[in-house]
This record gives structure tokens, C-alpha cells and sequence, in this order.
């Protein structure tokens, strides 16, 4: 039991990753990762939903009728979502305020929805915990490494939660302003999955 | 029929326990939601825009309706003991969306004391420098009500942020919008002020 815990959860960081090896929910990938900061909320956010709506799915899917189990899956989806929302709101206002509109679309993350069809909905409890847990924390790193990039090359800093930034690169580099814009994202974006495509192919 | 019955019931419970704790989560973040909007907006920008004040214009906020909107004023006792009200506008086009602007005026000499952008979301490093370096609404600060605040290229007085012309435009739009909320407004204010 205690392996296949194990398995499940490790498998988000690595093997199935989800915008690099699953190529899923690129909208978030490419719209927040602005900045490192962005990207952890955003996937801190879409964490805490998958975990939660594993769960209930989990512990619900001998309960839900197989034909309107997709209805069930976004109601429960839609429900943590609309709870991070506001909490962002009432907590870390800022963040919520760089995120906007990217918060609420969430619920139709296909990440979120394809653990809930293909994992939570066969498996137990803990396992789609474990399973939640390894592909929200996948998909975080994946965000921050994406915002590290990007903010480094297009602004020259790395800033977290205010304050003074935490790397720079110096008055002699002259930040790219285009790779904290949509093309920045797609370029971005390209090159690590042909990095990530190299490493895996060894 | 019996599997008809339990898809209805499933989804009707899912739905309402959803509601229901959507409501509870709601009521009992209200309050604080507020409160961050005015921590993290409003009250910095009025900071910024009055300086030092001898009142507490959060606490004496009155509210006016104009034209089916609700606009929130917070009056302010300057330091050089001249009354001012400070009020936000939203400028619409914005590049992504409309943007705040909270603009204080002096009530004795009809001036803008300052101004300064709240609530936005332009691009980092582009438009969002309306709000993170202040040199471009300084240009706002002391000007009579009658002065033309539009941008230079369209025979105003206002010269826009280089690489950043349509937030430019946005917030000379929340600038006008407020002279004119203000001369409408004026006598009803200073019933409030009283």
C-alpha cells in the first residue's frame, strides 16, 4: 500500500508531469507563468483543487450514476474552485489580483477534470489523494521553473512576495521584453519540452 | 426508472450541499474581501495621493449614486488644513480591462491634489507602469478642473507612457470621467462633508 502511495505520487513529478510529458492545461501554463510568483499561486491553487476534488470524487463514485458523472465531477470541481477563489481573495489579495480571470478557469483545467475521469473515479481515497498531491505539485514546479525563465530573460529579476528580488542578473544584461509577453510564453514553453524531450529520450 | 430517480437525487444533493457551502465560505470571507480591497488599493493610493492627514477617511466614506452607479468618497483634512475628497473612476479600453484611478481634489481650490492607478490588469513591465512608477500621473497633480487631461496627441495636456499609449488612454479617460463626476457632484458632496 505504502509503495503504490508512493508511486502514485511520484509519478506527477516526473513521469507523467502534466505540461510537459501530458502536454495538459496549457492555458494556465502559458498565461500565468509571468513571474515565478504567479506560477506557485497558480499551482498552489490548482493543487488544492485536485486534491479536494479527487477526494470527494473518490470517496463519491460508487454513489454517482456513470451517466451523469461528468455534471457531478465539474459541480465539485466548480465548488473548491469558487472556495480558492474567494479565499484568495480575502487572503492574498495581490496575488488573486495577478491571477484574475485565470482563478475562476480552473474548473475547466483539463488536468483537473482528466484525474477526476481517469484516476479518482476507479480508485480509493488515498490513492487519488496521493495521486492529486503528485500532479498539483508537478504542475507547480513545472509553473515556477516556466516563470523562472521567463521573468529572468524578460525582466532580468526573479521577485517573490515583494520586497527586493531575490536573483538579478545585473546591469549589464538588457532583458528580452517580448518573453514576458503571450510570444515569450510560446517560445518558452517549446524549448523546455525539447529539453524535457532530450533528457527522457537518453 | 430507478436509475433515473438516483441521477436526479445524486445531482440535486450535490448541488445544494455546493450551495450551501459556497454561501457559508462567502459570508464569512465578505467582510475581510472588503477590507483587503481597501488595505491593498484604495487606502495606499490615498496615502500616496494626500500625504499626511488629520482624519481618518476610511472611517468617514460617505456614498453618492449617480447615473445608476455607487461611488465611494473618502474625505480628507490635508495637512495645510485645506479640505479634499478622494474618489475612484474606472477607465474603460484598458489593455486588460478597465483601470482604477483614485483621484483626490481639493475642495477649496478645485484642484487634483494627485492621483494614482488602484486596480488594473495591464502587462508587467508595460502598462502596469502606470501604477508602479508614479512620474506619469504626477502629471494629473495640481491641475484645474478645466485643464483638458486627454493625451498630447489628441490636443490634451497629458504626455502618455512610451510603449504603453492604450493604459495611457485608459487612465486619462478615469481622469476626465472624475473632473466631470466632480463638478456634477460637487454640491452633494459638500452637503456630505458638513
Amino acid at each position: 500500500m505504502a509503495q503504490s502511495l508512493a508511486k502514485e505520487f511520484t509519478k506527477g513529478l516526473w513521469a507523467e508531469i502534466p505540461p510537459f510529458r501530458l502536454v495538459l492545461g496549457l492555458c494556465p501554463v502559458l498565461a500565468v507563468t509571468k513571474t515565478v510568483e504567479n506560477g506557485i499561486g497558480m499551482g498552489v491553487a490548482t493543487t488544492f483543487v485536485l486534491v479536494f476534488a479527487n477526494l470527494l470524487i473518490s470517496l463519491l463514485r460508487n454513489v454517482i450514476p456513470s451517466k451523469v458523472r461528468i455534471a457531478c465531477y465539474i459541480v465539485i470541481i466548480a465548488t473548491f474552485v469558487t472556495i480558492v477563489e474567494l479565499v484568495m481573495q480575502a487572503y492574498t489579495y495581490e496575488l488573486f489580483l495577478k491571477l484574475g480571470i485565470f482563478i475562476p478557469l480552473i474548473v475547466v483545467n483539463c488536468i483537473v477534470l482528466g484525474r477526476a475521469e481517469a484516476f479518482a473515479s476507479k480508485n480509493g481515497p488515498a490513492l487519488s489523494v496521493a495521486d492529486g498531491l503528485g500532479i498539483g505539485i508537478g504542475f507547480t514546479l513545472s509553473l515556477a521553473a516556466l516563470g523562472a525563465v521567463r521573468e529572468i530573460l524578460g525582466a532580468g529579476t526573479i521577485t517573490i512576495w515583494g520586497g527586493n528580488p531575490v536573483f538579478e542578473m545585473g546591469p549589464a544584461f538588457h532583458p528580452f521584453a517580448f518573453m514576458v509577453e503571450a510570444p515569450g510564453a510560446f517560445v518558452a514553453l517549446g524549448l523546455m519540452l525539447a529539453i524535457m524531450n532530450l533528457i527522457g529520450s537518453k | 426508472m430507478r436509475e433515473m430517480i438516483s441521477m436526479v437525487v445524486v445531482l440535486t444533493v450535490l448541488t445544494a450541499v455546493s450551495g450551501g457551502l459556497l454561501a457559508a465560505v462567502k459570508s464569512g470571507t465578505q467582510d475581510k474581501i472588503e477590507a483587503q480591497i481597501f488595505k491593498f488599493a484604495l487606502a495606499p493610493a490615498m496615502n500616496q495621493i494626500f500625504g499626511e492627514v488629520e482624519n481618518d477617511p476610511g472611517k468617514e466614506k460617505f456614498e453618492i449614486e449617480h447615473d445608476g452607479a455607487k461611488y465611494q468618497f473618502y474625505p480628507a483634512k490635508l495637512a495645510d488644513g485645506s479640505k479634499a475628497v478622494a474618489f475612484e473612476t474606472k477607465g474603460k479600453g484598458g489593455y486588460g480591462g478597465d483601470v482604477g484611478l483614485m483621484v483626490g481634489i481639493n475642495i477649496g481650490n478645485d484642484q487634483i491634489v494627485a492621483a494614482r492607478v488602484t486596480t488594473h490588469s495591464e502587462t508587467p513591465g508595460l502598462g502596469a507602469r502606470a501604477k508602479d512608477d508614479p512620474e506619469f500621473v504626477n502629471q494629473f497633480t495640481d491641475k484645474p478642473l478645466d485643464t483638458n487631461l486627454s493625451l498630447k496627441n489628441e490636443n490634451g495636456s497629458i504626455d502618455a507612457i512610451s510603449g504603453a499609449t492604450i493604459t495611457s488612454k485608459a487612465v486619462t479617460l478615469a481622469a476626465i470621467q472624475a473632473q466631470d463626476l466632480y463638478k456634477k457632484l460637487k454640491p452633494e458632496i459638500l452637503k456630505n462633508i458638513q
